[in-house]
């Protein structure tokens, strides 16, 4: 045991923000039951949108296929719960825009078992029918990105992927809802590695944890299944750990180069609940129609972990935890990255990982004023990349989005929002690098014209 | 010393001969005369671009919109051709959804920019499509044509606007276009929301309830998801018939003078709509009292 207290690997910057995970990490997933009507948007992962394959009044079983994949990076949609298909229309969705979404009308009388498909036989498939398999339930990376989990299993010819890695870190505040799920789910988040593994050909696979979850690390190095390529290592408790390439850089000692992706330097990481979905739907070709998500914050009553139906709108889930009086922002995800909701009618979708409640005394603690930068280079220090902020901040303000982007590598920030953190002039710098990657993607559009 | 300065002096007296290169002295001229606003209106990039243009004879000084007349026929006679057509197009914002007659969903407190608080959960506007009042547009105007009303919106000035399109690419949301500016009959609103919804949402959205196609000159107006649309190709049989039995007031009549005119029902809705949050004031008003 006494090697998990080693200090773990790391990445060079990053911050320490308060951890806030003591309220839910302790508590065992619970299942949410049905809204009345649950609100599946057909595009809740990047790339393209699903298409609807339902009509208006039909009647669908729970896990029953509802839209079907829009292209190759996009990923099929499955009814969450049984019942009735009311309509296809417009829908509020996290961003704050309108977009194509089923709605289904929850039957409380109906069977709510999850339709079963033909067994898949994952021992005897081909590496391309596993990713087939993965494509077709549906999935896609639930730490938060969305992004369609078979596309980064697919190996393009002339690349090799020698290690997966299992990305357990859940480095933002407040989220606990992968720690619950490593405690929980172990043998699927092993079975999911063991599929991971041979769609990608990797000889073995990382497990990385950050060492505030001493248990899960724990539980997770005692019971590796024999015969298994599985490691299980800690990481250093820091933000932006969980962050696809500071989790390989500290594991594996390699940096994604600018503009690339893992599979760059041979790398696959998937989310560990991803992996343990994909353990549990794919042998009986099943859909993913519900995740784990933390509901937490100072303005939840209730907070805990839960097993909620994709769909569900936020306000039925916030009716259910209850939330205070002065319960003031709702953010989906954890503080440091998460989008604030401009309206509890959005519904949960396959990204959300957490549901976050804040009050109004946390946003009166929040800095108003902002000064000029003083240059104390501490956005320099934070920034996992290695980008200069400050410098990128100056220029944002004076709009040189182009500049941005051109000389100062402005499309490799992931927006992981370090520097902002540590900034003693309260700047809202990601904030302006978003307002600059948006400019310079309209700017090409209308180019494009 | 010497030696080394007449050396180095005649090597740059040959250089400048060599390496001269001819360029049409009437470009300096043209050049001189644009405005210098490098706004982009004309379809080049930059002021000396569009003077290059012309000398090369690509196209007629009209195609600048900022310049005057005079200016146009200076320059139409310094280089002998002809000042060319003059169409004055204007931005037109589709959106009427000022603070007064739109509801809100959420507090936006972050950065005070259009473009930031889209980023944000398409910021705290009642609905999803329409302006958000922060000035993005006025602040990329460099002409001054955009001033915000009492209602946090924008107005176009007509004789400022040289339809440079600054602010179609500012606006996240998408909602200025450059028109004829003799285009005045005009959908001021991009709800595709059906009709109960986008009146929750706004009480100036249009419900695509069809009553302006049904009064228009035939084919001239379309409803398309949910959204009345004008097919600019039949504008000329456009007259003010069209808004009147709006019941929301999305479809407007620009006049020059006065500005956005809106039907009678729509009056007499907005009244209506006005009283009525007027008596409820009054209501919670004397609740509050009762109660204290």
């Amino acid at each position: 045991m006494a090697q998990n207290f080693v200090l773990g690997h790391t990445f060079s910057h990053g911050v320490h923000p308060p951890e806030h995970k003591k309220g839910t990490r302790t508590e065992p997933i619970e299942r949410l039951g049905f809204a009345p009507t649950l609100v599946v948007p057909l595009a809740q992962h990047i790339g393209a949108p699903a298409k609807a394959v339902v009509a208006k009044k039909q009647e669908v079983a729970r896990g029953e296929l509802i839209a079907e994949a829009g292209g190759f990076v996009s990923v099929p949609m499955h009814a969450p719960a049984a019942g009735t298909v009311t309509k296809i229309d417009l829908a509020l969705i996290a961003s704050g825009s309108m977009a194509p979404a089923v709605y289904i009308k929850v039957d409380p009388e109906a069977s709510q078992e999850a339709l079963e498909g033909e067994p898949f036989d994952i021992e005897a498939a081909a590496p391309g029918d596993l990713v087939g398999a993965v494509q077709q339930a549906g999935l896609v990376g639930l730490g938060g990105a969305a992004f369609p989990t078979h596309v980064k299993m697919t190996v393009p010819e002339g690349k090799t992927i020698d290690t997966v890695l299992a990305n357990g870190c859940e480095c933002e505040p407040y989220l606990t809802c992968d720690h619950r799920l490593m405690l929980e789910q172990k043998d699927e988040l092993f079975a999911g590695l063991a599929i991971a593994l041979k769609a990608t050909g990797a000889d073995r696979a990382i497990i990385g944890i950050e060492d505030n979850k001493q248990d899960a690390l724990a539980l997770l190095r005692d019971s590796v299944p024999h015969g298994l390529p599985i490691f299980v290592a800690p990481v250093k408790t820091k933000y932006p750990q969980g962050a696809e390439k500071m989790l390989i850089k500290a594991l594996l000692n390699r940096e994604v180069p600018s503009g690339g992706l893992p599979m760059d330097v041979n790398v696959a990481c998937f989310n560990v609940s991803t992996l343990a979905q994909m353990a549990a739907l794919l042998p009986k070709r099943q859909g993913l129609i519900e995740r784990v998500v933390t509901v937490t914050g100072p303005g939840v009553r209730k907070p805990g972990n839960y097993l909620i139906p994709l769909g569900t709108p936020l306000q039925f889930i916030l009716d259910h935890v209850g939330l205070t009086d002065d319960a003031r922002q709702v953010i989906l995800g954890g503080p440091m990255m998460g989008p604030s909701v401009s309206s509890l009618d959005v519904p949960t979708t396959k990204g959300v990982s957490g549901i976050l409640a804040l009050t109004q005394k946390e946003l009166d603690d929040r800095p108003k004023q902002v000064y000029p930068c003083i240059k104390c280079g501490s956005c320099v220090e934070a920034c996992p990349l290695y980008l200069n902020p400050s410098l990128l901040g100056a220029l944002a303000r004076k709009e040189e989005y182009e500049a941005m982007e051109q000389g100062y590598h402005l499309n490799d920030c992931f927006e992981c929002a370090s520097c902002t953190y540590v900034c003693p002039s309260n700047i809202p710098l990601v904030q302006y690098f978003r307002i600059a990657k948006s400019m310079n993607r309209e700017r090409k559009a209308a180019k494009r014209k | 010393m010497a030696v080394l300065g007449i050396g180095l002096s005649s090597i740059l007296a040959l250089a400048n001969k060599k390496l001269h290169i001819f360029e049409d002295p009437r470009i300096e001229q043209v050049d001189d005369l644009l405005p210098h606003a490098n706004c982009g209106a004309c379809g080049f990039p930059g002021c000396r671009a569009f003077a290059e243009e012309l000398v090369a004879g690509d196209v007629t000084p009209g195609a600048c919109p900022v310049s005057s007349s005079e200016c146009v026929a200076t320059i139409a006679g310094l280089l002998g051709i002809e000042a060319g057509a003059r169409e004055k197009r204007v931005a037109r914002l589709a959106c009427a959804g000022g603070k007064n007659v739109t509801r809100m969903r959420a507090n936006y407190a972050g950065l005070s920019t259009c473009r930031g608080a889209s980023l944000v959960a398409g910021g705290g506007k009642g609905c999803p499509w329409g302006c958000l009042g922060l000035d993005d547009c006025m602040a990329a105007c460099p002409f001054d044509a955009i001033t915000m009303d009492e209602n946090e919106l924008p107005v176009v000035d007509e004789d400022k606007c040289t339809a440079c399109g600054a602010c179609v690419l500012a606006c996240p949301k998408h909602l200025f276009s450059l028109h004829d500016v003799n285009h005045r009959l005009w959908v001021a609103c991009m709800n595709n929301e059906r009709g109960a919804a986008a009146k929750k949402q706004c009480e100036a959205a249009c419900i695509g309830c069809g009553l302006c196609a049904k009064d228009a000159a035939e084919g001239l107006i379309e409803i398309t998801g949910n959204l009345a649309q004008i097919d600019f190709g039949r504008i000329e049989a456009a007259n003010m018939d069209a808004i009147q039995r709006c019941p929301t007031g999305a479809i407007v009549w620009l006049d020059k003078e006065q500005g956005p005119i809106i039907g009678a029902k729509a009056v007499e809705a907005r009244q209506k709509a006005a009283a009525k949050a007027a008596e409820e004031a009054a209501a919670a008003a004397a609740a509050k009292q009762e109660t204290a």
